[in-house]
């Protein structure tokens, strides 16, 4: 009966969705027309944001619920089809919609430790945990250490777990909403901030998970159909025709050669490289010895500086005929020269810098490149442990384990893993296709082209913002050098469409497909924050005898508290995007990876094992990026020269070790915790007790 | 509640496969990762070989290695009858 009723709600959903998919498509053609009448690109990109966040909020309204069981898990019944596509939208963030082919771009062949890490942790999930999880069956990850080990102290370390890791992430995608809605609409970051956060909020607010399930379907069509248009049209456009991942082994072998005969010096092209490179290792060479002068010299150095430019701009002005520009420049010159000491020191620290930017080009398919056999086997074993690291946080991240509560089956539980890396896997092996494909367009059409006669898109973008495009004929000879460009990461995604010559509508699409990734992951994560602190604190440790009506309310108050204090932190900007994403899978592998899988497969495993096995695991990690990463001040030297974003590397054998010594130190988990372990491990049995919450 | 003999034989299956499919995921990202130098000499489609399995064919053995877990599994729950439902 219960398998025919799911069958009937299948059918039902996918009748939904595809009328949905139907509409929006119509949707999208409606504004490729308003546009062709003429109708502006700013009222345009308003319609796009406006109109599915409408969406999100009439599906967030659509699902409200009073029940528990819906507000946590969705009722558990929704299809493996569909989880996966709602685990797609929960996983991909703004990250990677928009920051992954930029990062594949930039950093070539290593930038797929992204690509891997992403993906294969669903390897260890499906074998390792999802199917357990589900025939566990309560609401959330806590629950299960809480179960399982015995006791308020597992629970309480993995809430804080939770809590610590999900935040962090959670910054990175309310960041990404930020720029999005600020970029398409021209409000300020801050505000932008808060009116993605309403979106977020209208989605979870009023139906908790089962909202957030069916919304997340709604955004992984939207964000899938907007990373696939335009990638495809530029593999039309280039001749490699509608299947790029195949086909763009033939642009990379075009991008290859024209590295190599960007870096030949002999070559007309590499000469003018040459030219460029040569202007920045001058200007370093300049500013190191002004700081050298400065050290020996001090503030007569500076004096004398600066007396140097304005004689210069004196004579300039006395010479005949007066050359304007020339005499602007040296003006300018003086009037920007350092005022004091400190601020010449770091501009001409800066200065120094520049230097980089004389390097050759990296070879897009070479991996672990270095200066010698050392410094490339060090980025190969960063490379490796920073895919380890990823692999083991998604396998530990509370907010994808929990999707797989969902489903009606522990059968459909290991069908919906499939489906969520499938429906992942659509967009993952599509996005080093696109970085090589923009890659070939800036080597072969930008690069050779004249100042005069730029692309609109270069145009466009240089004016909107210098970090995403900034390109400057620095040698003077009126055709474009690659060393002349820097390119900001984003920029790929956001710029595909105008490369590939589509009209504006895509833009538009690509941004609410930007904004999809972005509020599906912050709706899961703050989900996950809300739910821990609700259920697990608030219902599991303080007051049991909650009734449904005021265990709902803290939910919902936690919602909105949480929520605004991300919002807070993030308009304070801090930091470095990429590096909080890596530190909040480090740390979710370490503290939870060891404790879950040991609890499904050592039946041994023990509450002290947990308990020091989480902390272990999460001190090491901690401990770890303290003490090396840059910002906290420290500067330790590195453990086996392993980066800071990959300490789970040291955190996860520390977390498994802890389960160990801790389990063989102390007695045998009680009779009904391992009939619990049997439990967990076959999906029906005779006589079965039953852990589900309803 | 207790386990027979046949319930052993399951888990101990269960076991067998997620370790030869955890072996496969292996070789596939770190072993393959680790001589991506040497790999690269090779030309597939225009690809080279550790370029084109860390882009493509890896991603793509992985999502083959969870549809054959899921299929094997739900078979295996058949044939040990610890399926959940009575239908299907």
């Amino acid at each position: 009966m219960a398998s025919q009723a799911n069958a009937a709600f299948t059918k039902q959903l996918t009748k939904y969705y595809g009328f949905y998919t139907g509409g929006f498509i119509a949707f999208v053609i409606l504004v490729a027309i308003l546009e062709q009448m003429g109708v502006p690109n700013k009222i345009l990109g308003y319609m796009f944001l406006g109109a599915t966040i409408l969406l999100y909020a009439g599906i967030g309204f659509m699902s409200k619920t009073a029940e528990v069981s819906e507000y946590y898990v969705a009722g558990r019944r929704v299809p493996a089809f569909f989880n996966g596509m709602a685990t797609g939208a929960d996983w991909m963030s703004a990250a990677s919609f928009i920051g992954m082919a930029g990062t594949l771009y930039l950093s070539g062949y290593d930038g797929l430790a992204f690509v891997l890490g992403w993906t294969g942790g669903y390897c260890l999930v499906a074998l390792f945990l999802a199917p357990y999880l589900r025939k566990f069956g309560q609401f959330t990850i806590p629950d299960f250490l809480g179960a399982r080990f015995g006791g308020h102290v597992p629970r309480l370390i993995g809430v804080i777990a939770a809590i610590v890791c999900s935040f962090t992430y959670v910054i990175a995608q309310i960041y990404g909403v930020g720029l999005i809605t600020s970029r398409f609409t021209g409000l300020e970051f801050e505000i932008g901030v808060f009116v993605g956060l309403a979106g977020i909020l209208v989605c979870s607010f009023l139906g908790g998970m089962k909202a957030v399930t069916w919304t997340q379907v709604a955004q992984y069509i939207i964000l899938i159909v907007a990373y696939m248009i335009p990638v495809v049209w530029l593999s039309v456009m280039h001749g490699y025709g509608p299947v790029p991942q195949v086909a763009y082994g033939y642009a990379l072998q075009k991008v290859t050669e024209r590295e190599m005969v960007l870096n030949d010096k002999t070559t007309p092209d590499g000469a003018r490289e040459e030219s460029v490179r040569q202007i920045f290792r001058d200007r370093s060479a300049a500013a190191e010895a002004k700081l050298k002068g400065l050290e020996t010299g001090g503030a007569g150095f500076l004096a004398e500086e600066k007396k140097k430019l304005e004689d210069k701009a004196a004579a300039l002005k006395a010479a005949e005929p007066v050359d304007a520009k020339a005499v602007a420049a040296a003006e300018k010159a003086v009037k920007d020269f350092p005022a004091d000491a400190v601020k010449a020191k770091a501009q001409w620290t800066k200065d120094k810098g520049i230097v980089a930017r004389a390097a050759p080009i990296k070879p897009h398919a070479q991996p672990f490149q270095g200066k010698d056999e050392r410094a490339s086997d060090i980025a190969r074993r960063n490379f490796l442990a920073l895919i380890f690291c990823l692999m083991v946080g998604t396998a530990a991240l509370p907010h994808i384990l929990m999707r797989y509560y969902t489903t009606p089956s522990v059968k459909d539980a290991r069908q919906s893993v499939f489906w969520s890396l499938f429906f992942i896997f659509l967009l993952y092996f599509t996005a080093p296709c696109l970085a090589v494909l923009a890659k070939f367009d800036v080597y072969t059409v930008l690069v050779g082209s004249k100042f005069a006669e730029l692309p609109a898109w270069v145009n466009a973008w240089a004016t909107v913002d210098k970090t995403l495009m900034n390109i400057s004929d620095i040698n003077g000879d009126g055709i474009v050098q690659l060393a002349e460009i820097v390119i900001g990461g984003d920029l790929i995604v956001l710029a595909t469409p105008e490369i590939a010559k589509l009209p504006y509508v895509i833009s538009g699409l690509v941004a609410a497909g930007g904004l999809a990734a972005a509020l599906s992951t912050a709706d899961g994560l703050l989900l996950t924050i809300a739910n821990a602190m609700s259920h697990d604190i608030y219902y599991k440790m303080i007051d049991p005898n909650a009734p449904t009506t005021r265990r709902l309310a803290v939910s919902k108050g936690l919602l909105l508290v949480v929520a605004a204090i991300a919002a807070y932190v993030t308009s304070l900007k801090p930091g470095d995007i990429l590096f909080l994403v890596g530190a909040a899978f480090s740390l979710a592998a370490s503290g939870f990876f060891p404790a879950l899988v040991c609890g499904v497969f050592w039946r041994r495993a023990n509450k002290l094992g947990a308990i020091l096995g989480m902390l272990a695991g999460l001190g090491i990690c901690m401990y770890y990026m303290y003490i090396t990463y840059p910002f906290f001040g420290v500067k330790a030297p590195l453990w086996l020269d392993i980066a800071p974003i990959s300490a789970g590397i040291f955190g996860i054998p520390a977390g498994f070790i802890g389960v160990f010594i801790g389990t063989m130190i102390s007695a045998p988990p009680s009779k009904e915790i391992q009939e619990l372990v049997d439990h967990v491990r076959y999906p029906s049995l005779e006589g079965d007790i039953n852990t589900a919450s309803t | 509640m207790q386990l027979t003999a046949k319930h052993h034989e399951y888990w101990n299956r269960n076991l067998k496969v997620t370790a030869a499919l955890l072996a496969l995921w292996f070789v596939v990202t770190f072993v393959m990762g680790f001589f991506a130098r040497e790999l690269n000499n090779i030309t597939v489609l225009g690809f080279p070989l550790a370029f084109y399995m860390s882009a493509q064919g890896s991603l793509i053995i992985y999502v083959a290695i969870i549809w054959y877990y899921a299929r094997y599994m739900n078979k295996l729950d058949q044939e040990y009858g610890v399926h959940e439902g009575e239908d299907d």
